[in-house]
């Protein structure tokens, strides 16, 4: 199954306005890896994540995802490949019920209707949302907003999935099913988040980057009890384990 | 505060047209069409006409009560947007003084009928436009507008707008909150603080669409969006259809009011 590999090779970007917000990234994530992406406000993993979904294009260096490398005319390719959770719901959900939200890209996707309506049924499934099908996204709770985000890009079968701070705004308890969710998936997963919590439970690997570059790279168990190296990144251990030294 | 209540109001209409009876049911298409005959008929009387209008108001009412729309939340509504009707008719007592009827001997000017009669008219196609939207969703709307061969770009902006409207209001009522929290009295209520509210809500406004176009983007957006076609028009839409469109018609041919009238006092005879 190499088709599903994500590589980075010295990948750069900089803004228009100058601004250099990944300075050399190099990285290889493999088939069902879940990585997560942690660091400082303002590091660049938003930039990161945008640039692995094809919503920018790296000035410099290769990403190649499956055997596609991106460049302008490989890019619809790629969106197919990768299923994209924006950090803020309301953006991610633009139509105007829920199940023509999540029908949305199946549709685009050149699907029967048929099978459209297959595909919606079995991701607002998946994530516990049937019943909420005809309603309009702005009368859904924020946790609702997030499940149903994510079963638009179910629907779609991605390969890989990128979440992008999946769990800011929500609830406990609406986090735990998150995390519940995430944890079942199959999929290739990249997450960048500040809850490192989440990070522990869902991903295996954890990558920490600074001033876009990745200053590490390995097991979340490993590198998330590395008090030294979190506090050097604005990060504390997670609440999970401080618990675990206090006591 | 009154903008917090504006954004709930705004709200409320959304939630109404959401409940499920037997007129929430009928089709979009037939709502729209029957809602547009009425609005024509009404409008197609002469200007001193006040009586032959009386009977229209039947199908505001059934819409109202049918819909298990409370008056309260459509009256509010009339009544603020009423100026505009009222500024037009208002010289019109003025200008035509002439006498055209006068019952139980007290003179009635044609300035005075013409003013009811506009005022009528105002009353029941606005409140018909209200009702249509109360007893339809929004989505409902723009599916039949898009079946009934508007065209695609305007339902699709209809339907952004309606998606986004919220999500705007909440986010300028977050800004006004925070700028009245740290203003005090009616310093950091002027004008200038106002002009640099709007302007950043502009530029927040085109940031978030660059996201929600990076959003369509990833799932495979190439410039066609897909109205959904939940609809069918069924038996009682067509019959619905029918009756509503011929009582309009009697309602415009004959005198309704007059044939009352004048059975009940040839009984009293």
């Amino acid at each position: 199954m190499s088709h599903h590999i994500v590589e980075l090779k010295d990948v750069r970007f900089r803004y228009p306005d100058g601004t250099e917000a990944i300075q050399g990234i190099t990285f290889k994530i493999l088939h069902g890896e879940s990585v997560g992406i942690a660091g400082a406000n303002g590091m660049g993993k938003t930039t990161l994540l945008l640039n692995l979904g094809a919503h920018l294009l790296p000035t410099s260096g290769e990403v190649s995802i499956g055997e596609v490398t991106l460049a302008k005319r490989t890019r619809q390719e790629i969106r197919r490949k990768v299923g994209f959770v924006f950090q803020r719901t309301d953006d991610q959900l633009f139509m105007p019920t829920v199940y023509e939200d999540v029908a949305f890209g199946p549709i685009n996707l050149g699907l029967t209707e048929e099978k459209v309506a297959e595909r919606v049924k079995s991701a607002l499934e998946m994530v516990g949302c049937l019943h909420l099908s005809n309603r309009p996204p702005h009368r859904l709770s924020e946790g609702q907003k997030r499940a149903v985000a994510i079963a638009t890009v179910m629907a779609m079968d991605p390969d890989i999935l990128i979440m992008d701070e999946p769990a800011s705004n929500l609830d406990p308890k609406s986090r735990r099913h998150l995390i519940n969710l995430l944890k079942g998936f199959v999929h290739t997963k990249i997450i960048a988040s500040h809850d490192l919590d989440l990070i522990l439970d869902v991903c295996k690997r954890c990558i920490i980057i600074r001033e876009g570059r990745v200053v590490a790279d390995g097991p979340s168990e490993e590198i998330l009890m590395d008090e030294k190296l979190l506090e050097e990144n604005s990060l504390e251990l997670p609440l999970s384990r401080q618990h675990n030294n206090k006591f | 505060m009154s903008f917090d209540l504006e954004f709930f109001n705004i709200g409320y209409l959304d939630t109404l047209s959401y409940k499920d009876t037997f007129v929430h049911r009928i089709d979009p298409r037939i709502k729209i069409i029957v809602s547009f005959i009425f609005i024509l008929f009404v409008v197609s009387f002469q200007k001193y006409e006040v009586s032959a209008l009386m009977p229209f108001f039947l199908y505001p009412v059934f819409l109202l009560t049918a819909g298990n729309i409370p008056l309260k939340a459509i009256a509010k509504k009339i009544v603020f947007v009423s100026p505009f009707a009222v500024f037009i008719g208002i010289f019109n007592p003025l200008l035509d003084t002439g006498v055209i009827l006068s019952p139980f001997g007290i003179p009635v000017s044609g300035g005075w009928l013409s003013f009811i009669s506009i005022i009528m008219k105002f009353v029941l196609t606005v409140s018909t436009a209200l009702l249509l939207i109360a007893v339809t969703s929004f989505p409902g709307i723009c599916e039949a507008l898009e079946r009934l061969k508007l065209p695609k770009v305007f339902v699709i902006q209809l339907l952004f707008l309606y998606r986004y409207l919220f999500v705007l209001l909440e986010e300028s009522l977050r800004m006004i909150r925070a700028r009245d929290a740290r203003s005090f009295g009616k310093r950091g209520k002027e004008m200038k603080t106002f002009i640099r509210l709007i302007s950043v809500l502009l530029i927040r406004s085109v940031e978030r669409a660059e996201r929600i176009f990076c959003a369509m983007l990833s799932r495979g957006f190439r410039g066609e969006i897909k109205v959904l076609r939940r609809h069918t028009i069924n038996a009682y839409d067509i019959l619905f259809l029918i009756i509503s469109v011929t009582m309009f018609y009697l309602f415009r041919s004959f005198h309704i009011v007059n044939i009352i009238g004048e059975t009940v006092g040839r009984s009293f005879r």
